[in-house]
């Protein structure tokens, strides 16, 4: 029987609601951006097929937006009631996005939201395309500043801890923004809801199609799931390198257990494609290895050497010990603030980057200072994550990218021959599989949080905080209780939203000209390319 | 860079308590009619029909209103990051209870009318009034938490630990102040319905409506002689503070007394406006919701949504979270801010956008305008809810 205490249950509370949220969210990114690009179309060329198609993709669209709203609510709280000691800590710094993130990005989309579905009779063509549109920017500007917030707790930039505070504060608000990690990490995540978008998309509308119903919007639809998705599945691969790349200048422990790294190899380092690591025997029990790959991904370059785990390891036992010198300074400046000496602020000052280190020895010792040797070293090893879910989530988002670069080729080799009615004819099989691809970006998609954030323990700010020391001072029975009530009530919904989605898909876009759309003009046949004006 | 520093930080903490209140009442003013709607909705209106009228009457806008919640919750977290951390984990089980309330009503509103099974409608009727009503009544409880003082300590790393329990939360003052929090919000909601539906649920709502009103100035009226008689205590700080001080709260004295909550409108009599426009708003209300004046009544029930928020503001200051069984670890204006540098980046994010946000939302408000009756739910049956 395993003993959980409360920054275990937080753990696992904060990860089930955030891959519940992460569920809902890369589909609205990519759905709203496709929905305002089908919009776009309807209202250059006028023909209402693409308004119905607005409409119908609208609709799941709708279904789905709502739980990423409803499961959003929690996240934006739930720094404050887990993780208190955190969102003292760090909320000079991280707080800040999060707020802009309203500002800016989350009251646009949901005001906008409301006219994108009640809108249609109420405002010009022109003026519901813009509301579409402001859906689609407000929900992608969120994805920015969300992961603004989260690449600072990859590589805390900006920032310096204040000993007569207790907390870190900004130190460059620009650093903040532009902090490359943030930057690569937005492009990569909705670059991954747009694939996300694609699949559903091009899954939903070969299932259409192996029906024969509704096949001049399935086509369509295809035609533009797969172009968008097939751009989007190259960004989502060169980005996550470009992710990978910059892991390796902050996040050297992250990228090692991704690889099963135990020990440094001379550069370029080989490329583990399958292994079994053993965490107790600090080894792989085998490996199949490609060689060169590793150095040249994380590196770029054929000299640089990648540290393994091991070698790691030793730094941190530097920095612990240094971490330790910082740790006895604030304790005598905490002590004594007005009277401590010059001395003894230089002193933290210096060491104060290591300071996380040094709480990495309290579940060991109460007096960092007084550390055995034992003690720094069971610290150190803390730092290493688990190895095996590491490596093997790493590998299964990779090979879902890979398949959906070579699924959107293909069909977007299809479609822009003008071929899709062959697939429907010889190439069944084909259709199925894009069916049955359906689930496959969320499955990416949360293996790439898992990497991201399991990745990043022990710590909750990378190198700063340990996240065991974050977390609010709450009792196991209240965390049980929420997190019961969490995973009952975000499953019921769960059940409720897809079972709702199939119902709709099965029920299909609206085929009747008359319904929804009083003005509608009546749908033109396809070899009919004269535009409707505009209004 | 010191751009910062064109604005002094005792001034800017200033800044964000008054923008601490613009958001909460920014969310009571708009969310708050949602809420109040949500609540009436099981009870104001029977058929299936009547409810789709009360529901659309908000349908299309109670998601923006809803991000002042959110807003005023990242701002909190951004600007008085004590405050995020001690209210929401020391609030734990009451946040959850709102949360999970909270969480129904994006859902209900979406999903009832996707299926016309009554069974599956009414279930989603009652989700919106759970949340609705069960907000409406924690935030009040949360409230009248903060007025009396919170059980929790700060050791000197500012670690927080909470002494109380989530039944320890309802005394007979912080229920009072849960039933004004509901009556308001149920009044607003009403004023809402008899502006934008009509017939026999614009009929009843001027009855809740009228109700609540009433309600509301007795339990204010009430609230109001309990803290001035001194029955519920207030909090002072007795040594020197400097306003532009780090932000630590353990840096300072303070002692609980009656009357203490009082003492900023002898310093300062230009405060009785804030409760005065409460008492105002809510008379206006009472009497005028049977008359035509309907858009009045609305400015009426705003202003009383307003003054009622403002007088906690008032009444508390310098204090945001007062703590009942450590006092010097109280929370103030001038000890729990962020830092120069964010307050003043942050007043800059807010001074770009928040205007804009006020732009397209009453744009948004313009477009959706009108009476919802149920023609005009039959004529958009497939896009209403």
């Amino acid at each position: 029987m395993m003993e959980f205490d409360v920054v275990d249950l937080s753990r696992l509370q904060f990860a089930m609601t955030a891959l519940y949220h992460f569920l809902f969210v890369p589909l609205t990114i990519g759905l709203s951006i496709l929905l305002a690009t089908m919009e776009t179309v309807y209202v250059m060329t006028g023909r209402e097929i693409w308004k119905r198609m607005v409409k119908f993709w609208g609709t799941l669209f709708g279904i789905n937006f709502v739980l990423g709203v409803a499961t959003g609510l929690t996240m934006e709280f739930q720094f404050g009631m887990n993780w208190a000691y955190f969102s003292q800590y760090v909320g000079d710094v991280f707080g800040a996005p999060l707020a802009i993130e309203g500002l800016m990005a989350f009251f646009l989309e949901a005001t906008f939201v409301g006219l994108f579905f009640f809108g249609w009779d109420k405002l010009s063509r022109r003026q519901h395309l813009a509301a579409t549109w402001a859906v689609a920017i407000g929900t992608n500007l969120s994805a920015l500043w969300i992961l603004i917030a989260n690449g600072w707790m990859q590589h805390p930039v900006g920032s310096v801890f204040n000993p007569d505070t207790m907390r870190m504060e900004v130190s460059s608000f620009y650093d903040v923004l532009f902090n490359p990690v943030a930057q690569a990490k937005f492009v990569h995540t909705v670059s991954a809801g747009y694939i996300t978008a694609a699949m559903f998309m091009l899954g939903i509308s070969a299932w259409y199609m192996l029906q024969g119903r509704h096949v001049r919007i399935a086509k369509r639809s295809m035609a533009i799931a797969s172009a968008f998705g097939f751009a989007s599945a190259l960004s989502v691969v060169v980005l996550g390198d470009e992710s990978g790349y910059e892991a390796n200048l902050n996040q050297q422990m992250k990228l090692a257990t991704i690889e099963a790294m135990w020990e440094t190899e001379p550069a370029p380092a080989a490329f583990n494609i399958v292994a079994w690591p053993d965490m107790e025997g600090r080894d792989n029990l085998f490996a199949i290895e490609v060689p060169y790959v590793m150095g040249l991904i994380a590196t770029r370059s054929l000299d640089t050497v990648i540290p393994g785990i091991k070698d790691l390891v030793e730094r941190s036992k530097d920095r612990i010990r240094q971490g330790a010198i910082a740790w006895d300074a604030l304790q005598k400046i905490r002590n004594d603030a007005d009277g401590v000496g010059e001395d003894v602020r230089n002193t933290f000052a210096r060491n104060a980057d290591s300071l996380g280190y040094a709480y990495l020895l309290l579940p060991y010792t109460d007096n960092p200072m007084e550390a055995t040797d034992e003690q720094v070293d069971a610290a150190a090893w803390s730092t290493v994550p688990n190895v095996l879910p590491m490596f093997y989530a790493f590998r299964i988002m990779v090979a879902c990218g890979f398949f959906f670069i070579l699924m959107t080729a293909v069909f977007f080799y299809y479609s822009s021959s003008g071929q899709l009615d062959r697939l429907r004819e010889k190439r069944r099989w084909l259709l199925h599989i894009a069916v049955w691809s359906i689930p496959l970006p969320w499955i990416a998609c949360e293996m790439g949080w898992f990497v991201a954030e399991y990745g990043r323990q022990p710590w909750i700010i990378e190198s700063m905080l340990p996240t065991a020391v974050g977390v609010s001072s709450l009792s196991v029975t209240e965390v049980l209780l929420t997190l019961a009530g969490f995973v009952a009530l975000y499953s019921t919904l769960l059940v409720v939203e897809v079972t709702l989605m199939i119902k709709y898909i099965r029920i299909g876009p609206d085929e009747d000209e008359t319904v929804g759309d009083t003005r509608a003009t009546s749908a033109r046949p396809l070899a009919d390319p004269a535009p409707v004006p505009a209004e | 860079m010191v751009l910062y520093e064109l604005i002094d930080y005792s001034t800017l903490k200033m800044i964000w308590w008054l923008l601490l209140g613009v958001l909460l009442i920014g969310f009571a003013v708009t969310d708050g009619f949602d809420m109040g709607v949500g609540t009436l909705l099981p009870f104001i209106a029977g058929t299936d029909i009547e409810r789709r009228v009360v529901i659309n009457t908000i349908g299309a806008t109670w998601e923006g209103n809803q991000v002042w919640f959110i807003l005023a919750g990242g701002a909190i977290f951004a600007a008085w990051p004590p405050l995020y951390a001690i209210s929401f984990s020391g609030f734990y089980l009451a946040m959850f209870v709102v949360l999970a309330a909270m969480i129904l009503r994006p859902v209900a509103f979406k999903y009832r009318s996707k299926r016309p099974d009554p069974a599956w409608r009414s279930a989603w009727d009652w989700a919106l009034f759970t949340g609705s009503f069960v907000p409406a009544l924690v935030f009040g409880v949360a409230v009248g938490n903060v007025l009396l003082g919170v059980p929790y300590k700060l050791d000197p790393d500012l670690r927080m630990t909470y002494d109380g329990s989530f039944f320890g939360l309802f005394s007979l003052f912080s229920l009072l102040c849960g039933l004004l929090s509901v009556s308001m919000l149920v009044m607003h909601g009403s004023v809402w319905l008899v502006m934008r539906a009509s017939g026999d649920i614009a009929r009843r709502a001027r009855r809740t409506g009228t109700v609540a009103a009433g309600l509301g100035i007795l339990l204010f009226a009430l609230g109001g002689y309990l803290v001035s008689t001194g029955f519920v205590e207030g909090f002072r700080i007795t040594s020197e503070v400097d306003p532009n001080m780090a932000a630590n709260p353990l840096a300072k004295q303070v002692v609980t007394e009656g009357g203490a909550w009082m003492r900023n409108y002898a310093a300062h009599p230009i405060l009785w406006l804030a409760p005065g426009i409460g008492f105002l708003g809510l008379v206006g209300t009472l009497l005028l919701l049977q008359t035509r004046l309907e858009m009045l009544v609305f400015v009426f029930s705003k202003s009383a949504v307003f003054g009622i928020i403002a007088t906690v503001g008032v009444s508390m200051f310098p204090f945001i979270l007062p703590s009942s069984i450590q006092p010097e670890a109280s929370l103030t204006v001038w000890d729990a801010a962020s830092t120069h540098r964010t307050l003043f980046n942050m007043l800059v994010a807010t001074a770009i956008f928040l205007p804009i946000i006020l732009v397209y939302t009453a744009w948004v408000y313009k477009v959706l305008w009108g009476k919802v009756d149920e023609e005009t739910i039959e004529r958009d049956n497939h896009t209403a809810y």
